[in-house]
């Protein structure tokens, strides 16, 4: 489903990714472990196409097409996802509005019928029962006001919602309390199946216990420096990247 | 769904990119000879068959406008205006009354079609004998009066408004039907001399609305106008007059379009409110006159004149404007609060794409006690475009406990565009208070991304950041309005990013 080989990348003239190379075939979840700064968020940029995230070696292939050709938009209707460490606000658009149209884009690279609000509210409000979501989150602006926790509760709505064949979590754990970190495994594992990937970047081996993943990797200054089973976010758990690193 | 929407709606599925309305009507038309002078000014009264006061009327404002020069104080620039190169009356040729659609003039409902008034208004809006005045099914039915060029040419639903007493007509007709009423608001708060647009347009209007709302009655349909120019070298002067009764309401909308042309066209309008006690008057525009193509060639002169006066206690007047179109606007809706504790509010979305020019803001004077003024100003620039705010709070000694507050916000899209904030206040009173805020910002990149990581395009991505960004103004609109605003803002700023 997604095969990265040696990708380099430069932010800003500044090399962070190094000859990175990861492969996730469909149906598997594979989660990224490593030290802040090791460009971690720069790949899940690179991913999504972000500007001013140059590549400038390597290649990426997603469903076999060549996802680094791709325009960001392009990326999204193929079906990457990426659930954002940050996620941005926008004042005056409503949730709901936002969504709808975001699933209606989606819905037309597939060639389905476009929905309407009625339609979308239904869907909407199915899905968040499931995810114990309250329904006001639909009416409040995209993110604003939000609470970083429910920043993160709305990237798992849209993940729910747009139902990707690829997502990328960039940190959604950090700084959620157990009962929401529940419900971001909630959404992942609702996704999972033979047509569903993911790449879950985490620093925390917590969430791992509830999404179990098929590989975890360690990243380190740009570069995969260590591949594993479920375990290896144990190990990392108790000897911490230094640990980890000095054994690679 | 109001006719109105399903306008732009049908429109918009029907054609391409680009200026969507910009399609012309051949229809047999009758014309003024080009100039302007007493004899024009004469030539247009016989035509209306008006009353001699209207006639002297006209020609004060003649010769008042004759001493006038054009204000040059806006922050707009164009080359000068040849007055005497224009028709100032064009008129479909008026024939008898059609009995059936059959027997009207197809280019004409062809017109009304395009614009996507539905069949059932269409029969209405061209006179059709019994044609009736029930709606189609399962639609709020909306009251339409369409001015096409210098003439109404038609409005509905008008028995079943009469029925409440309210009278929403063609103000020719009014001239005719209701003289007394005409004659005592006419001009009472627009004065003929009040500035060169409006003298011109009181020397010339040859139509426009009127409506007169009894004591008491909350009018049950949304009322529109729909102003259309069609016609080449000819200016549009129209003239709106609205009176709410004491404990009245009504809203009311105007939408407005215009073909592709070379030419530069003139729309010199002028709408009076006019509010007693305890009356209300919403008034939406959504205008979309043709603004021009991207080098700036061509496009409507918008330079209108709109005010109104809060005449009885606790009245409310409240203006919201979606102004899209036009390559030159010149507008400053008002409001007179003399009424004690009375209120007026201007909700304000402009958008200047390519090489328009806006020049819009509003002036709120505070006279009676207690009266309470709202400003909401989101100017949007991109391409070449101007932008200005230019507004002004007046609050005399008298206007004790006055309170208004500016919220003016710019948001700018590309580095060739420019906005402008030119706020003045003026307060004579030590117990108002007035309070004023103001910001400029960029569409942020993170923004963008974050909506094209969802999937939509640039254009649907700054479409509905800019639609967050004039929400505020959007939600004041009647619901089926700000949806057909909401697509307008968006096709309009097609071509600015990317
Ligand atoms: N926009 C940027 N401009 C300059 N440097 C950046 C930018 N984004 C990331 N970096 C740098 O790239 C490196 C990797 O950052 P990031 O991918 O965010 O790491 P992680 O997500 O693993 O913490 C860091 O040294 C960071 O300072
Ligand atoms: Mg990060």
């Amino acid at each position: 489903m997604l095969k990265i080989e040696n990708l380099h990348a430069t932010v800003e003239g500044k090399q962070i990714l190094n000859g990175l190379s990861l492969e996730i075939p469909a149906g598997e979840v594979h989660a990224i472990m490593g030290p802040n700064g090791s460009g971690k968020s720069t790949l899940s940029y690179v991913l999504a196409g972000r500007e001013g995230y140059e590549v400038t070696e390597g290649s990426v292939s997603f469903n076999g097409q060549d996802l680094l050709a791709m325009e960001p938009e392009e990326r999204a209707v193929a079906g990457m996802f990426l659930a954002f460490q940050a996620p941005v606000e926008l004042p005056g658009v409503g949730n709901a509005n936002f969504l709808r149209t975001a699933l209606n884009a989606i819905r037309r690279a597939r060639g389905e019928a476009e929905i309407d609000a009625m339609q979308f509210l239904k869907l909407a409000r199915a899905r968040m029962k499931v995810l114990n979501m309250p329904e006001d989150m639909l009416k409040r602006p995209v993110n604003v006001g939000f609470s970083g926790g429910e920043k993160k509760r709305n990237e798992m709505l849209q993940l729910a919602l747009l139902a990707p064949g690829f997502a990328v979590l960039d940190e959604t754990d950090s700084g959620l309390d157990i009962d929401a970190l529940k419900m971001v495994a909630d959404t992942v594992n609702s996704l999972r199946g033979p047509a569903f990937s993911a790449l879950v970047i985490t620093h925390y081996q917590r969430l791992l216990n509830h999404i179990v993943p098929d590989r975890v990797h360690v990243l380190s200054a740009g570069r995969i420096v260590k591949s594993g089973g479920p375990e290896l976010a144990q190990e990392l758990e108790a000897a911490g990247y230094a640990g980890v690193q000095a054994a690679a | 769904m109001p006719a109105v929407t399903e306008t732009l709606e049908t429109v918009q599925s029907v054609t391409d990119s680009g200026y969507k309305w910009g399609f012309e009507t051949d229809i047999e038309m009758e014309f003024a000879p080009k100039g302007l002078n007493e004899d024009i000014v004469r030539f247009i009264s016989r035509k209306k068959n008006e009353p001699a006061w209207l006639l002297e009327w006209r020609l004060k404002a003649f010769a008042i406008w004759q001493k006038m020069e054009e204000p040059r104080w806006a922050a707009v620039s164009f080359p000068p205006i040849d007055y005497q190169d224009s028709h100032y009356y064009a008129a479909p040729v008026q024939k008898a009354k059609p009995k059936s659609l059959d027997e009207v003039d197809p280019e004409l409902l062809k017109t009304y079609a395009k614009l996507g008034i539905p069949l059932k208004e269409q029969a209405i809006l061209a006179g059709v004998e019994g044609a009736g005045e029930t709606p189609a099914e399962g639609r709020m039915p909306v009251a339409v009066d369409a001015v096409f060029d210098s003439v109404s040419v038609a409005t509905s639903y008008k028995e079943r408004l009469a029925k409440e007493g309210i009278i929403f007509c063609s103000i020719s007709e009014a001239v005719q039907e209701h003289p007394e009423l005409v004659r005592q608001y006419l001009g009472s708060v627009v004065p003929q001399g009040d500035n060169f647009y409006a003298a011109l347009n009181s020397a010339v209007f040859t139509d426009g609305s009127f409506v007169y709302i009894p004591k008491g009655v909350r009018c049950p349909m949304e009322l529109s106008t729909y102003f259309r120019i069609n016609a080449k070298s000819t200016g549009q002067f129209e003239r709106t007059l609205i009176i709410a009764d004491e404990k009245s309401y009504v809203s009311y909308l105007e939408g407005c379009t215009a073909p592709m042309r070379d030419e530069n066209q003139l729309h010199a309008a002028v709408v009076e409110l006019v509010a007693l006690d305890d009356a209300t008057i919403k008034y939406s525009t959504v205008q979309n006159w043709y603004p021009g193509d991207s080098e700036g060639r061509g496009g409507i002169y918008n330079f209108v004149t709109k005010r109104g006066a809060c005449r009885g206690a606790r009245s409310k007047i409240s203006w919201t404007q979606v102004e899209t179109g036009s390559a030159i606007t010149w507008k400053y809706p008002s409001c007179i609060l003399q009424g004690d504790d009375s209120v007026g509010e201007f909700y304000s979305v402009a958008i200047t794409n390519n090489r328009q020019q806006a020049d819009t803001g509003t002036k709120m004077f505070h006279i009676g006690r207690n009266t309470r003024s709202t400003i909401v100003s989101k100017g949007i620039s991109a391409g070449k475009g101007q932008n200005t705010y230019r507004g002004l709070v007046k609050i005399s000694p008298k206007a004790h406990g006055a309170r208004n507050f500016t919220q003016c916000d710019s948001l700018l899209i590309g580095d060739q565009c420019g906005a402008h904030t030119v706020p003045y206040i003026e307060n004579r009173c030590m117990t108002a208070k007035v309070e004023h805020e103001a910001t400029t910002s960029r569409i942020a990149e993170d923004q963008l991304f974050y909506c094209r990581q969802r999937g939509l395009n640039e254009e649907e991505a700054v479409g509905m950041i800019v639609n967050g960004f004039a929400r505020e103004v959007l939600k004041e609109l009647p619901m089926e309005f700000a949806v057909e605003a909401q697509k307008l803002l968006q096709i309009s700023l097609e071509g600015s990013v990317g």
